[in-house]
């Protein structure tokens, strides 16, 4: 059974964004997640780092697959999930808490508002595995 | 399988498509004179006759067993034992295409895991990709993985002038397209001191070579800054070394380096016609999963039994696709055999062994060649190599040494204009006191 994070929002690319203040979460989806199977590796970036919107930000590493994470809105990194370097199957476990990746202080927040809400995310997921 | 020709009908037909009549009509543009001349070639031989011409033919070529060598520059003259050639003559490993699949090819992955140790050995570093296929190619792959580290956001790549030009030449056609400049090669009057303070917040990394092209050993205090200088901007340090060499200097790890590359060859590897020959690629672990190349790695089965598989496959282009930091997935696995061969066989003492004598054959034949009129050795401190200023253009100098049956040094001048009147020579534990004599005396004569 897929998890959805209700209070998250989400890319296409299946990455999520939390918020908290004028910062922000990211991380990957459980259906992400699934999908890559064990995860190996996550690499993360550099705390100041600026990222724009869509761009790669981090690369996780699984069995069978390396993966681009794209960032779902602009700004600079503020903190990082240094936990995922000892044990990045945290990502697999708790893709929505636990297993975050970065935490983002954006420089702009209305790009949230053309983001896939849980419900709309479900859909997505929901056509793309009656396709398989 | 039958071979089916064209027949009569096809060929009009095609003749008919492209408009003319005959075979012949194609080919109007070549002078009549030359169009079907007659070769003067002599009768046909058999079998016998052909290998005597061919011998005889071979046999105008100088080797390295029959005329005393002093020529380096990349590639050196050093003794193959005997138990190299026989391990890497085995049928399981020479085969045309090295096996990866685990299962079947436990020999092939261990005896790469061990190359890959033993380099790690020699170098001080934690982990050794399978190798590239040269010295240049893996230094070019040191480049690129620098720039990749830094995800492509630093463009600038500074390199001694004093690394192998050839790598230097690799690693630019290698970086073509991708944005990258490579500085700090181009002026002859900077010292390797100076080239430090071009390090700055846009480099991916600083590339020197030891001991460098002209044999020189930099001094510890030198390369420590120069690694404290990259660190500083988070550049990385990228060290091109002779393996023969860390028998005796210190491994790159202990003064910095974050990358250690070289050429393999001289591990129990032939000289050859410049190939095949093998690049050892070693960096630092926080570096690896963006190291290029082939990686073996130890494990154990589900039965608990040591067993040896490739690992970290998700770096390479097959996985990774165009985000891959190389599109290199190769290896030179019989060179890197020979090398681990090689490597076993001598041991850390036999490895020691053969560097000292390089060290001290070379020094005793320079300064020999200092004290004749005329010569001056312009190297301070080197290993196996070193510069001589002659008193005759090197041109003569060379003919002077090929004509009494001595392969001469190097020849500068091309890469190092300013080093126009000098000959890079080598000398190596193959060379005997009497060699190192008749040259000394030829050179004595020629001036």
């Amino acid at each position: 059974m897929v998890r959805f994070e209700d209070t998250a929002r989400y890319t296409e690319t299946h990455d999520w964004v939390k918020t908290d203040g004028d910062t922000a979460v990211f991380g990957i989806s459980d259906f992400a997640q699934d999908q890559l199977s064990d995860i190996v590796f996550v690499e993360l970036p550099e705390v100041g780092n600026t990222y724009e919107k869509r761009e790669v930000y981090a690369v996780v590493e699984s069995v069978k697959a390396a993966s681009d994470c794209y960032a779902p809105v602009s700004g600079e990194v503020v903190e990082i999930n240094s936990e995922l370097e000892s044990d990045p199957g945290i990502v697999n476990r708790e893709p929505y808490s636990d297993g975050w990746f970065v935490r983002v202080r954006m420089s702009d927040p209305s790009e949230l508002e053309d983001l896939r809400t849980a419900e709309s995310y479900r859909e997505l997921v929901r056509q793309l595995t009656e396709e398989e | 399988m039958t071979y089916v020709p064209h027949t009569d009908q096809d060929r009009q037909e095609m003749l008919a498509a492209v408009g003319v009549t005959r075979v012949e009509d194609l080919l109007q543009d070549v002078p009549e004179s030359v169009r079907f001349p007659r070769l003067d070639l002599p009768r046909p031989l058999s079998e016998p006759e052909i290998l005597a011409e061919m011998a005889a033919l071979a046999d105008s070529n100088w080797d390295l067993d029959h005329h005393p060598c002093f020529l380096g520059a990349g590639a050196y003259n050093h003794f193959i034992p005997s138990v190299v050639k026989h391990v890497v003559s085995r049928s399981e490993f020479y085969t045309a295409y090295t096996p990866y699949q685990p299962e079947v090819s436990q020999g092939t992955l261990q005896a790469i895991f061990e190359y890959q140790s033993l380099i790690c050995d020699l170098t001080g570093m934690d982990a050794a990709n399978a190798s590239h296929y040269d010295g240049a190619t893996a230094l070019a792959e040191a480049v690129i993985m620098s720039h990749s580290t830094h995800r492509g956001r630093r463009a600038k790549v500074v390199v001694s002038r004093t690394v192998n030009p050839q790598y230097r030449e690799t690693a630019r056609t290698y970086v073509q397209g991708m944005g990258i400049t490579m500085v700090g090669d181009q002026d002859p009057d900077l010292s390797l001191a100076q080239l430090g303070d071009l390090v700055d917040e846009e480099t991916a990394c600083l590339v020197v070579q030891v001991p460098d092209f002209l044999g020189a050993i930099p001094s510890q205090a030198d390369l420590q800054a120069l690694a404290a200088q990259a660190h500083a901007v988070k550049a990385l340090f990228v060290v091109s070394a002779n393996p023969i060499s860390l028998g005796l200097l210190k491994p790159p790890a202990e003064y910095g380096a974050d990358v250690v590359v070289g050429e393999g060859q001289p591990l129990g590897n032939q000289i050859g016609f410049g190939g095949p020959y093998v690049g050892f690629f070693a960096t630092r672990t926080e570096y690896v999963r963006r190291m290029a190349g082939r990686l073996a790695g130890m494990t154990t089965d589900v039965e608990g039994k040591r067993g040896f598989v490739l690992t970290l496959a998700t770096r390479e282009q097959h996985i990774r696709r165009e985000r891959a930091t190389s599109n290199i997935c190769t290896n030179q696995a019989l060179n890197a055999l020979a090398a681990a061969a090689y490597l076993s066989a001598m041991g850390p003492h036999g490895l020691r062994t053969v560097a000292a004598a390089c060290y001290h054959k070379a020094h005793y034949a320079a300064s020999a060649i200092n004290d004749l009129a005329g010569y001056q050795v312009l190297s301070g401190d080197f290993f196996h190599e070193f510069v001589v200023r002659c008193p005759r253009s090197v041109r003569e100098i060379t003919t002077g040494l090929l004509e009494r049956g001595i392969i001469p040094g190097y020849q500068v001048e091309a890469e190092y204009p300013e080093l126009g009147d000098c000959l890079l020579f080598c000398v190596t534990e193959l060379n005997s006191r009497e060699q190192i004599d008749s040259l000394i005396a030829a050179l004595r004569d020629i001036a």
